[in-house]
């Protein structure tokens, strides 16, 4: 694109993404200070098995995820069945629940003193532990199941998306030549899937390394675990930032293998789509099956901890309905709602520089920008702080130098830690929802607009912001999400005694009585609904 | 740019509506709030002062660390020993000389050089099931005996009750020994560390182990909440070693910030709490064993009888704290 874009909309772009990525270089240079034999003593002790559970921990909900998610999206992209239409949404609902919360609803069904185990024993008679073998909820393939519950719909998602546009012509062929569907199914559908798949799994891998709520309440010890206990427990900001550069190795290489998958995935598939005259009709036994499956997983993902949670929440509901959930659900809005428009800002600029620059390295500002999604709420938190409080008190030397009274602790005794943290970390989500938009926008609008007179800024609220209405919003929606959720870095970096929904309920969570927090964890999951369902309505219009 | 500049107006915003008012106090307290508010009322009504009493799990050592002399901290609340050395350690705390507190707390409840001071006692007990064990005459050191094999409940061994615990068993038996009871300990044990300690109480009520470790001021605790009153009521606490050296102690606290702003009524508040009236409501609304001599224990909690308690001088357990850290670590006691 040619056109006279001024520099300072470039060096804006890379001022943003300087401020951005100061996180992850201030956290390497931590990492890079000697430190007191902490680090050393935990290599020697408990480190190994850290690292093998977070691995393992991986591996075990990308596949449970695979999993739970392929037979979802394949019979919804490509079968007919009662109820198909609902369910296409209808499975979307997990992505709203917070892990642990699904976690401790089926800890409290299975422990020892749950329902499930008190009918098992009345049953057989027995007395006690000893009398049976019951496997335990907490532990690491409890926790992998249970993140696999919530996790799933981003795979679902994506795999159905490319089922659905798998090229038709192909798969007639294979059906005309004798495949059976399940061949088919085999031989083709899924291996063309297979760089979506890769997508899925890799951002399922990532939000599994950022947990924390679920292993903790678990007590399966991590290396996201580990982050925290270092830094508050052993007190060694240095250990733990060598731990999470550990962490950061580990995502970084899933990061590489994802966009490997994703660079052949500009390969094939340029024909016709699947029409809905396409889809195998199921009947009987089959369409039964097919509506059990989505039905079961909807059930025990969604359905079910909702439920317990709005019995929770109606048996405490006088306790629970006081300042303090008011208070909460307010700063939860308030900073939710300041960072979705924040990410929104920036991200617009970043990409219009993209899209506008004829300088090719112009790109860089918004790729460096997205790397903030790979780091998980712990090892974030320790690369705002450093940067934050070196600042505050520079400020304060500053006053300090004129005589004057220093204004305190401006940055870190204030959500403006928060809100930065939360800033970088989701600012990936706005800017890969303006990158799908402009897609869209044809450049030869941008032409004509510049044949016409118009400046770079107007080319940007004239022309583009009213053609991206639709992505912003989209992209804001999701940040606003996942700022409601976000649980460590809030934990780590709020103010002290300020509290938000994720930080009340995972206050509950840890006392083991959420029954006292159900009515905030029920605005969690229901904020989190509304986003998915626009979401899912303007991908159904987008196919 | 104006983005930038807005963003970082509305954080300036923020922190200007949160501004320290003068006449008041800031607490960072590792007790929850609501143990603390009713006494620190008390103190507002006494005195004017306004107390901000802000709650932390954990990490609150570390935050005065990096607040530095920019910390609005005036007085720590921890709600163990540990806690308190940890402050010391990180030299986050100022000496206090003040008459009335020195005598109001007796000698070995209080640091040589006046940096700290316990506020309350309490117990590391051994409680057991009434119904399948009974009243226990039991020593820490039985909890590594094979007849306890998959019967006991604990939280997390880091926890820094237990690794108080674990310190006194270094201070007393050496490290060596400590490391062979640990491991002897953890094979004993019915189920992976997690929970609080009334969370294992529970797990002895519903028949998953037999006997749990817990603080004594639980017990009393469990008995006024209506949910858990049977859980209390399934167990009897036992007072450990009762025949040698006497049941680990730990203790509660308060430290001076090292950088408090408001130092004078920062003082007064800790004077307070050393306090009759003060002692008399931790006694009474929290179920501790008040340091203070002449005040005695709540009605309830003397009813669980006279109990002999180790002499162990408490900060001869700072010394072993890291050692216990790390051997807890060794034996990976919560894996």
């Amino acid at each position: 694109m040619i056109l006279g874009l001024t520099r300072s909309w470039s060096l804006t772009g890379y001022m943003i993404a300087a401020v951005i990525v100061l996180p992850l270089i201030a956290l390497l240079v931590q990492a890079s200070f000697p430190d007191e034999a902490v680090f050393s003593h935990l290599f020697n002790t408990v480190l190994p098995t850290y690292i093998s559970n977070s691995l393992l921990l991986i591996v075990l909900v990308g596949l449970g995820s695979l999993i739970i998610a392929v037979p979802a999206a394949w019979f919804i992209a490509r079968c007919e069945f009662p109820g198909r239409r609902y369910f296409q949404w209808l499975l979307l609902l997990p992505l709203a629940m917070p892990a642990y919360i699904v976690a401790y609803v089926y800890t409290d069904m299975l422990d020892y003193a749950g329902p499930v185990q008190i009918a098992l024993r009345q049953w057989f008679e027995w007395s006690s532990p000893h009398d049976y073998y019951f496997p335990s909820v907490r532990s690491l393939g409890g926790a992998a199941i249970m993140l696999s519950l919530v996790l799933f719909p981003y795979i679902y998602l994506l795999a159905r998306t490319a089922f659905m546009e798998q090229s038709a012509s192909l798969l007639h062929a294979s059906r005309i030549m004798g495949c059976t569907p399940w061949r088919s199914f085999w031989r083709l559908a899924l291996p063309m899937a297979r760089p979506a798949l890769a997508v899925g799994v890799a951002l399922v891998a990532m939000e599994t390394a950022a947990d924390y709520a679920t292993v903790s309440y678990f007590a399966v010890p991590t290396l996201t675990t580990a982050v925290y206990d270092t830094w508050l427990g052993y007190g060694s900001l240095t250990a733990a930032a060598k731990l999470s550069a550990i962490m950061l190795l580990v995502i970084f290489a899933m990061v590489g293998v994802e966009r490997f998958a994703r660079r052949k995935q500009q390969l094939f598939q340029k024909q016709s789509s699947l029409s809905a005259a396409d889809r195998y009709s199921l009947k009987g036994i089959h369409a039964f099956g097919a509506f059990g499956y989505c039905a079961s997983l909807l059930f025990a993902a969604f359905v079910l901890p909702f439920v317990v949670l709005l019995t929770y929440a109606v048996d405490y509901f006088d306790e629970s309905w006081n300042e303090q959930f008011w208070q909460y659900s307010w700063n939860s809005l308030y900073i939710a709602v300041l960072v979705s428009v924040i990410c929104l800002l920036l991200s617009l600029i970043l990409m219009f520089v993209r899209r506008v620059s004829p300088r090719p390295s112009d790109n860089l500002p918004s790729r460096l920008s997205s790397t903030g999604y790979a780091l998980p709420g712990t090892v974030l938190a320790i690369g705002v702080l450093v940067p934050l409080t070196y600042l505050d008190f520079a400020i304060n030397d500053i006053y300090d130098w004129f005589g004057a009274r220093g204004p305190g602790l401006l940055f870190t005794g204030s959500i403006f830690a928060i809100v930065f943290a939360f800033v970088v970390r989701f600012l990936a989500i706005s800017i890969g929802s303006i990158e799908n938009s402009y897609k869209r926008i044809s450049p030869s609008l941008d032409m004509a607009s510049i044949t016409m007179g118009q400046q770079p800024r107007q080319l940007l609220t004239r022309v583009h912001l009213p053609l991206l209405r639709k992505g912003l919003l989209a992209g804001a929606l999701l940040v606003f999400i996942e700022s409601m959720k976000e649980l460590p870095a809030a934990l780590l970096l709020r103010p002290i005694g300020f509290e938000n929904l994720a930080t009340y309920v995972f206050q509950f969570v840890s006392d083991e009585m959420l029954e006292h927090g159900a009515l905030a964890a029920i605005v969690i999951v229901i904020v989190g609904l509304i986003p998915l369902i626009y979401l899912n309505r303007s991908l159904e219009h987008a196919s | 740019m104006t983005l930038v500049k807005s963003a970082l107006a509305l954080g300036l915003l923020t922190v200007a509506s949160s501004a320290v008012a003068k006449d008041s106090l800031t607490v960072y307290s590792y007790r929850q709030a609501f143990l603390v508010e009713p006494i620190l009322e008390q103190f507002t009504q006494e005195t004017g002062v306004k107390v901000n009493v802000v709650f932390a799990k954990d990490g609150i050592a570390e935050r005065i660390a990096r607040e530095g002399r920019l910390s609005p901290a005036d007085v720590v609340l921890t709600s163990d020993f540990s806690r308190l050395m940890e402050l010391v350690e990180k030299d986050l705390v100022s000496p206090v000389n003040n008459e009335a507190i020195n005598q109001n707390i007796p000698a070995q409840y209080r640091s040589p050089d006046n940096d700290w001071y316990a506020l309350t006692m309490r117990v590391r007990n051994v409680y057991s099931s009434k119904d399948r064990v009974g009243k226990l005459d039991i020593n820490y050191e039985d909890l590594a005996n094979p007849e306890y094999k998959g019967k006991i409940c604990t939280r997390s061994g880091k926890h820094p009750y237990n690794v108080a615990l674990v310190a006194s068993m270094i201070a007393h038996h050496g490290e060596a020994d400590t490391k062979t009871w640990l491991q002897g300990f953890k094979a004993n044990l019915a189920r992976k560390p997690q929970g609080n300690d009334r969370a294992q109480v529970k797990a002895v009520t519903e028949g998953l182990c037999d006997i749990a470790i817990g603080n004594s001021y639980y017990y009393g605790k469990m008995l006024m909440d209506e949910k858990q009153k049977s859980w209390a009521e399934s167990v009897y606490i036992n007072f450990p070693n009762q025949d040698n050296r006497g049941a680990h102690i730990n203790v509660s606290g308060m430290a001076l910030a090292k950088h408090s702003p408001n130092k004078d009524n920062a003082v007064k508040l800790m004077a307070f709490l050393t306090s009759n009236v003060a002692q008399q409501a931790y006694a009474e609304v929290n179920m501790e064993y008040p340091v203070k001599a002449d005040v005695k224990p709540s009605e309830l909690v003397a009813s669980w009888g006279e109990f002999k308690a180790d002499t162990l001088p408490i900060y001869k357990l700072a010394e072993n704290h890291q050692a216990a850290v790390k051997l807890l670590d060794e034996v990976e006691f919560d894996l």
